[in-house]
Formats: C-alpha cells, structure tokens, sequence
C-alpha cells in the first residue's frame, strides 16, 4: 500500500536534515522505538514496539538509507521482523523543502506486511501509519523547540 | 404422541446443546495433559532456511519443539488427496507433497512449520513465539487464472504451469455444433467467490499415546472419524488401525471443513508418541480462517445456444478453479465429479462440454464446502438462465418451464441419471407461495418509496449420497461410499442405533430414533444414537454431501429388516403361530387377529436368555448391514428471492424468500426446514457479504470477522419454506437429503433479483452495497 505525508517543521532545512541523521533524535522521537544504532554510515537497526489494531509486536529491524542528498532528500527503507506477529517492509523518499526559516517534509511511502499483520491489521496500516508519523513530529517539534512543550500537529 | 415419519418431535440433543453440556474435544481433559502451539508461516511462500528452536527450548515448562525433519523422519508420510483425477490427455493430476510440518519450503500463510509442546496453552503459545525461522521469500500468486499466466511463481515443482489437471466432460465437437447452429447464443463469465466455512467450534485434537499398549487415541473435530483413522493408518503410518481409536465427540458445525485431516491431528498423534505426553490443540479464530480448508473459488466462461423455440440446444462450460497450495482429501472431486455433473441443472439438454482446469496458488487449500461443486454449477446454470431470459425478453419461469425434464429416469450427457423429480410442481408451488401474480404491484408500491424491487428464480438440482461405490470407484474415488449400521436390541427391549453418520449438528440422534420408535412401536426415549468412536462403531463413511439421511438411515433400515425377521421368528416360535401371521405394533409382537402377544421387552429377554428358541438359532439380537446406494438422489426446487434496493446506498434488504424444496421422504419437518433455514442463510451470506480477499503478494487480509462478513440476522428474512415431494425410488425410506439444497440453490435467486431490480446484469458476489451502488450507477 502507498502512504504520504507532508508536514511544516518551524526550523530551518539544514538543523531538520541534521536532526533527522542523528540516531539519538530518532530513539527520543520515535514511538515505541526502544533501541536504535547505527552500524555503518548508511545503515541502521532498531526495535521497535508497534500496534496495530489488534497486534501488538517488537519489531527488529534493519534499515538502510540511500540516494542522500544533504540536506535535500534521502530515501529510507527498512524491513522489521515482528516474529509471529509478522513482518514489514517498506521504502519511502523523504524530501526537505525550504520555505524562509521553516521546512517543508514530503514523504511518500510504499509498505508491504505479512502475516497477522495483514490478516488482522491491513485496513489499519494506513491509519496507524499517519498517527505514529504526527506522533514523531510532534516529537520532532518539541525537540526542535524544547522550551514551547508540544506544538499542535500539522500536516 | 406420534414420533415417526412426518413427526416434528423436538430434538432430543438440544437439552445439552442448550443448557451448555455438550461434551466437545475441547471439553476433554486427561492425565499428563500437554498442549501444542504451531509456528506458522508469515509467507505465502519461501524456503525454510534454519529453525533455531533455543530460546522456546530453553523456557520452563516447554516440553519439546518438534520440526517437519523429524516427523518425516519418523516417517509419518505426506497428506494426500483421495480422488484421483486424470487429464483429458491420460496424464494423472499431479499431486504435491505435503509434510503435515513443512520440511523445505511453505507455499500460504498459515503453513505449519514446526510445533512447541508445553505445559499450558499459554506457554506453548508464547514459545511458539520464540521459535525463529528463518525464510527466503520467494514471490508468491493467489488468483488462479494469474498462477496459470506464464512467468508465474510456481507452487510446486512437479505441477508445471500450476496445472494440477486438465479434465474435460462431454462431447466437446458435439456441443460446438449445437452452439454454432443455435438460434441465439447467451454468454455468461462469473467468479464463484472463495469462501471460508467458519463452524461455530474451531478444530481440535487430543492426542494420547499409550507407551504399553502403543495404542493411540485421538478425539478430534471430524466429520467422518473411520476415514480420519484409515488415512491416518494407511496413509500417514501415525499406526495401524487396531492401534489407533478415532472419536468425534460433540462437533459444533463442520460444513465439510471437517471431513478433511489436517496437519494438527496428525502431527498432535504423532507428537504424543515422541513426548509421552498426551497433546491438546484446539485452534482459535485466526488458525481457523487460515488453516480450515476455504471454499467454491471457480473462474467461469459458459456459452448456452437456444432454438428458435427457446429450448436449449448446447451449453458450454470452462472452469478454473483454485485449489490453494496443496491437494486436500476431496478437493479433485469437487469441480469436477460434484460440479460438472450437475451443468444440465433441471434441463433437458442434449449437448453439454465443460473443461475444468485445478491450480495451485500459494492460498489455503480449497475442498468441499455445504454443497460443493453443486452450488457452482447451479450458480453458473442459474445465472445464465436468467441472462438468457432477458436477452430472449421472455418470462424466466417460463424460459425454465420449457426446458424442463419432464420424463424419469432421465440421462443427462455428463454422467447423471436423474432418477425423480416434478421440476414444474416445485416452480409452481414457489410462484403460488411468493405471490409472483402481485409481484408487479409490489414492485410499483416500491418504486413509489424510492426502492428498486426485483425478483429471481433459481431451480436447483443437487445430487447426494454420492454411490454407488463401484460406480464411484470407476471415477476414481480412493474409498467406497456406503454406510453402515448396527441395530442392538437390549434384553430389556430398548435399542442402540450404532451408525456410521456422525452428527454435529443435523439432528440425528433425533431424526434416526424416530424411524426405529415407529418401526418397533417404541416410545423414542428407548432409542440411543451411538456414533462417531471408531471402537464402538466398526466402521462408517461420516457424514457429507448430505448422505446421512439417504444412505446412513437406509442402512439402519436394512438392519432393522433382519432385527425384524429374527423377531418375528422368535415371536412365532414362542407363541406357536406361523412366522407370517406376527405383527410388531404399540410396543407388542402379536398373531395378527388373536389376542396372542408377547411385549417387545419379553421378545428381546426371550433372544438373549435363549431358553426357548428355534432350534438353531443363535441367541442375541443384535443385527448390522452395510448399504451401497443404487444410485445418488437428486433434491432438487425452485427459490424465489425478492429484494428491495436503495438505489442511494447500494444496500440490499431480502424482502421475501420462497423455496419450494423436494426432498422425497421428510423424516422430521422441523428438522428440514432449519436445515433449509441454516443453508439459504449461507448461501445469502455467500451472495451478499462473504468474500475470503488475499492481497497481491497472497497474504490473507480477510483475518477475522472484523474483515469477513459473516450473514447476521438482520441481514435475513424470515423463510417461507415448503415442500413438493416425489419419492426417491433408489433408497428404502424414500428419501433425498436436505443438507445442502439451501446454500445451493439461494446464491443465483438472489443475486437474479438484485440483478433484475437495478437493471444491470453484470453484478459479481458479494453483492456489498458498494458493489451494488457501482453497478446501479455503471447502468445509468
């Protein structure tokens, strides 16, 4: 299935881009990310612990990130392993447009699932997908912004 | 109170149904219990590279993990299908393995890897968790026509193409000519959706292996318990026969899902034996709709050619049908043997050609489910047969009025020969019953609420008790198709009833003691229904293709014939008349026309005490008989289906449902007609709601009944049921089977009306309001 996005990030392209590369920023951001680490400089692993409707799963999964185009755009995919819960994979092309001091994140994403994920979670992905993404970037903001606690979510 | 044929005697096996006392497998609980969770695939389809089975190994309280290596190794063989089918071009269907534990590669999700063994359910589930597998995926199809297409992924090495076979019936040439000379050819192209059967309890299995006898005992959610342990014997070597007892106790609902043996069971035996526990698997939803073998799944383009006075002259049928990833115990006979001979529907028709090809996706396997094969064809005849009429622009009762047989015993050019049946005394009584005189009216007043009002037929015809055996052998058939039955009659006079049918659900400790109550003047308390323990009944075929009551009860008949002639013998030795003058009536054994009798209860004391027999008789009474049916029975009828649609919404309201059901011989009417009930409520659900959807890369998202639709009772109406019989002249009662006729005949009527209402009659099943609203809409 094909998911995207588009949020305004009230800081400038070059402190997102830095954010966005900063494994520390992802773990604080990310909800249900318990563990990440970067092994090489492209490549990342993380858990993760999701739910999706009905399923609930630790996924470990790898990622790997390509196309990098500091601070403009990168493309990211990663495929986790929820053990029986299923798996997931997927690819998405972030891009960072400036706009005066603020910046402008355009993803589009293409996920796959299987198992009990799809069997009992498919119809959920969507949804699930856009609440954990406003979820990071409200996260994203307040790290941005520590001194202004949680912005409203955009996008 | 009169309890025999024709009686509406309540059934005697609600009161534990309804007061929650049913004993099912569930409910068994034995010594040193173990309980078993499955590692199933998440992938529709890759090889299994490594299993690392040491974190489930190392929790408490897990007793084993066992893998598809070792059960092969122990030599427990592949799973098998037990109808052979050949090619048009001679060649065999080409048959895949299937481990019961997958060795080397996984072909659906759900496909059992290996199986934790643990102290608690909840253990071995948890640690079935901590089992890793480790896959390379490999790219996976689902449709079947898509599986046919070059390039596809193929799902097992020794089937190329995904071709498991390539059969044809009827005279091909022949048909061709017909159409090609015919006044007016109607084309139809439908898919028959794939369907999950859904039984109330989920399957489950209590294995236990007894070390000192090596004896094993399995009580398992089956419909046909002797033929579970004969392949489990003869073809998964778990143990010989005499080792191994087979029960099905209290089964809620099987629908034909639980006549096949699955994976569970035989790996829960085999897992018994190598941990000396005894192992429980009961299943839950989710295995359920992953595991139970789906049903119809067919692709069809049909061709059927009119004379000039509408009578039909040809009718050609191509099939494809979806047979998921593995052959299951029936799954070749159902598009084929159950599918294609029923295309003649309740038309005479001279020339009939179908060519049916089975393929392999990488989806749960496909078999038998209520009607099999017979509601696929009924839908493609029935379907066709209403589009004909409106092409034709003529009335399509009476487009099937002048088509029908009306002359028996009648041959059909694909095999059947229909013994019976008053096709046009059941489209009658249907059109007298659903008023189709105002439906003209009705349909006005409709239109005035802004409704769409339609109405449609279907005349069904279905054939059951699959026979004879010889017959059926000839077609391939692994296993004969009779029933058994052992009539004891106790010193004290009253009777077990040991039959080979296996109830869960039908009716049957119910509707078999009626028969036997009437015969021997009897009150119906006095007769028990023993069944479904293969070490108390010796041996029996189970229940499917709605045979019980044609072929299992007929067998009770024919023991009951030899009970009869020793009674009497007895009887006319004791009380010194001719043999031929006793009569058995009101629970008495009498000289007919003195007041000379013997009580039922002294005739039985008298067999068993044997103190004043005829010379030579043995003593006892106690008879059994095995009957092979002459022939199958047609039920057969007409429904009548009228919908209101909202044109705004696309939903669909079943205003009025008429059937009109020939069923030869009913037994208990009560019985019959929730039987009829339970079958158009499926077939509504098949019609309107139920659609099994995997996704482009075979993962199943139709889970659960969040994403399956399953008919709720607002979605049905209430019934108008009734019967015109004839008479089955092959079977000694007289009867047809009830069974199935309801989830065969229902799809086509309804999705007829729906298709007349909106005035489009290009609608596929499910017919979901949004399907509904698109075709309104594409109709203009």
């Amino acid at each position: 299935m094909d998911i995207t996005g588009e949020y305004r990030i009230a800081a400038p392209r070059v402190t997102v881009w830095e954010a966005l590369n900063d494994e520390n920023v992802l773990k604080a951001c990310l909800p249900g990310c318990e563990e990440i680490a970067r092994t090489s400089q492209t490549t990342l692993t993380a858990k993760l612990v999701q739910k999706i409707g009905p399923v609930k799963a630790k996924f470990d999964s790898a990622i790997e990130l390509s196309d990098i185009v500091p601070p403009e755009s990168y493309r990211i995919q990663g495929e986790g392993q929820g053990g029986v819960a299923g798996f997931a994979k997927g690819a998405a092309n972030v891009t960072l447009e400036e706009d005066g001091d603020e910046t402008i994140l355009r993803y589009s994403a293409h996920a796959q699932v299987g198992g009990k994920l799809a069997r009992l979670g498919s119809r959920l992905i969507d949804a699930t997908a856009k609440k954990v993404a406003g979820q990071f970037f409200d996260n994203f903001h307040s790290y941005l912004h520590p001194q202004e606690g949680a912005a409203p979510p955009e996008g | 109170m009169n309890v025999g044929i024709g009686a509406r005697v309540k059934r005697k096996e609600d009161k534990r149904f309804i007061t929650g006392k049913g004993k099912y497998t569930d409910d068994v609980r034995v010594e040193n219990q173990a309980y078993a969770a499955f590692v199933r695939s998440p992938h529709a389809h890759a090889k299994v590279k490594g299993i690392d089975k040491s974190a489930a190994l190392a929790m408490e309280g897990v007793i084993d993990v066992l893998d598809g290596g070792q059960l092969t190794g122990d030599g427990i063989g592949n799973i098998i299908c037990g109808w052979a089918v050949t090619s048009k071009d001679g060649s065999p269907m080409n048959m895949g393995p299937w481990s019961a534990l997958a060795t080397d590669r996984v072909r659906y999700v759900g496909d059992a890897v290996a199986v934790v063994i643990a102290e608690s359910q909840a253990l071995a589930r948890i640690a079935a968790e901590a089992v890793e597998v480790e896959y390379e995926v490999l790219p996976a199809v689902a449709s079947a026509a898509k599986a046919l297409a070059a390039g596809a992924p193929q799902v097992h090495d020794n089937a190329p193409g995904n071709l498991i076979f390539d059969w044809e019936i009827g005279d091909a040439a022949a048909t061709d000519a017909a159409l090609a000379g015919a006044a007016h050819v109607t084309e139809i192209s439908l898919t028959n959706n794939r369907l999950s059967p859904n039984p109330m309890e989920p399957r489950s299995a209590v294995a236990i292996y007894d070390a000192a006898e090596e004896h094993y005992t399995l009580y398992t959610t089956s419909q046909n318990p002797h033929v579970a342990r004969l392949v489990l014997s003869a073809f998964y070597n778990v143990a010989p026969e005499h080792k191994l007892r087979v029960i099905a106790p209290d089964v809620g609902g099987g629908f034909g899902s639980k006549i096949y043996i699955y994976p569970e069971e035989i790996t829960c035996l085999w897992a018994s034996m190598k941990t000396g526990h005894s192992v429980k698997w009961t299943g839950d939803r989710a295995e359920a709709f992953m595991t139970d073998a789906h049903g119809r799944d067919h692709v069809s383009t049909a061709r059927i050619g009119f004379d000039a006075n509408n009578r039909i002259t040809g009718f050609k049928v191509d099939t494809i049908a979806n047979f998921g990833a593995y052959m299951s115990l029936f799954s070749s006979a159902v598009p084929t043997y159950l599918y294609a001979t029923l295309l003649s529907g309740q038309y005479d028709i001279a020339n009939i050609h179908a060519n049916v090809r089975a393929v392999y996706t990488n989806t749960v396997p496909v078999d038998a489910y209520r009607g099999a094969g017979r509601p696929e064809a009924c839908y493609l005849v029935e379907r066709i047969m209403e589009t004909a009429a409106r092409e034709l622009g003529v009335d399509p009762a009476e487009l099937r009025r002048i088509n029908f047989i009306r002359a028996f015993p009648h041959q059909t050019p694909v095999i059947m020969n229909y013994d019976i049946g008053d096709f046009e005394a059941n489209l009658d009584q249907a059109m007298a019953a659903a008023d189709v005189a105002g439906f003209a009216a009705r349909k006005a007043e409709a239109a005035g609420r802004g409704k769409l009002r339609g109405l449609g037929y279907s005349s069904y015809i279905e054939a059951c008790g699959i026979a004879p055996s010889a017959a059926v052998g000839s077609l391939g058939a692994g296993v004969g198709l009779w029933e058994s039955a052992e009539v004891r009659v106790n010193p004290v006079g009253t009777i077990e009833i040991l039959t080979g049918s296996h109830s869960h659900g039908q009716g049957h400790e119910t509707t078999f003691a009626q028969i036997v109550a009437e015969r021997f003047g009897l009150p119906i308390e006095n007769v028990a229904i023993v069944h479904g323990d293969t070490d108390k009944v010796q041996f029996g075929m189970g229940t499917y293709g709605s045979r019980s009551g044609a072929v299992g009860m007929s067998a009770i008949v024919k023991a009951m014939d030899k009970v009869e002639a020793k009674v009497k013998k007895i009887a006319a030795h004791v009380l010194e008349a001719s043999e031929d003058d006793i009569v058995i009536e009101g629970g008495e054994v009498k000289v007919a026309g003195t007041d000379k009798a013997m009580g039922w209860h002294e005739v039985g004391l008298a067999a068993y005490t044997a103190h004043n027999l005829p010379p030579e008789m043995e003593p006892g009474l106690k008879e059994s008989a095995f009957y092979d049916p002459a022939n199958f029975t047609f039920p057969a009828g007409t429904y009548i289906c009228e919908v209101e649609v909202d044109p705004e919404t696309g939903t669909v309201e079943i205003v009025q449902f008429t059937a009109s059901d020939d069923f030869g011989t009913i037994i208990n009417p009560m019985i019959v007609e929730g039987q009829v009930h339970g079958g158009i409520a499926q077939g509504v659900g098949q019609a309107l709601l139920e659609q099994v959807v995997y996704d482009d890369d075979a993962q199943l998202i139709t889970g659960s009944f969040m994403d399956y639709a399953m008919p709720r009772a607002d979605d049905l109406p209430s019934y108008n049921v009734n019967h015109a019989s004839t008479i089955c002249p092959n079977n000694p009662l007289g009867m047809k089977g009830c069974g199935e006729a309801g989830a065969i005949g229902s799809p086509p009527a309804v999705i007829n009306a729906i298709t007349d209402a909106i005035g489009n009659n290009n609608l596929a099943m499910p017919a979901t309001p949004l399907a509904v609203w698109k075709a309104i809409q594409a109709a203009g």
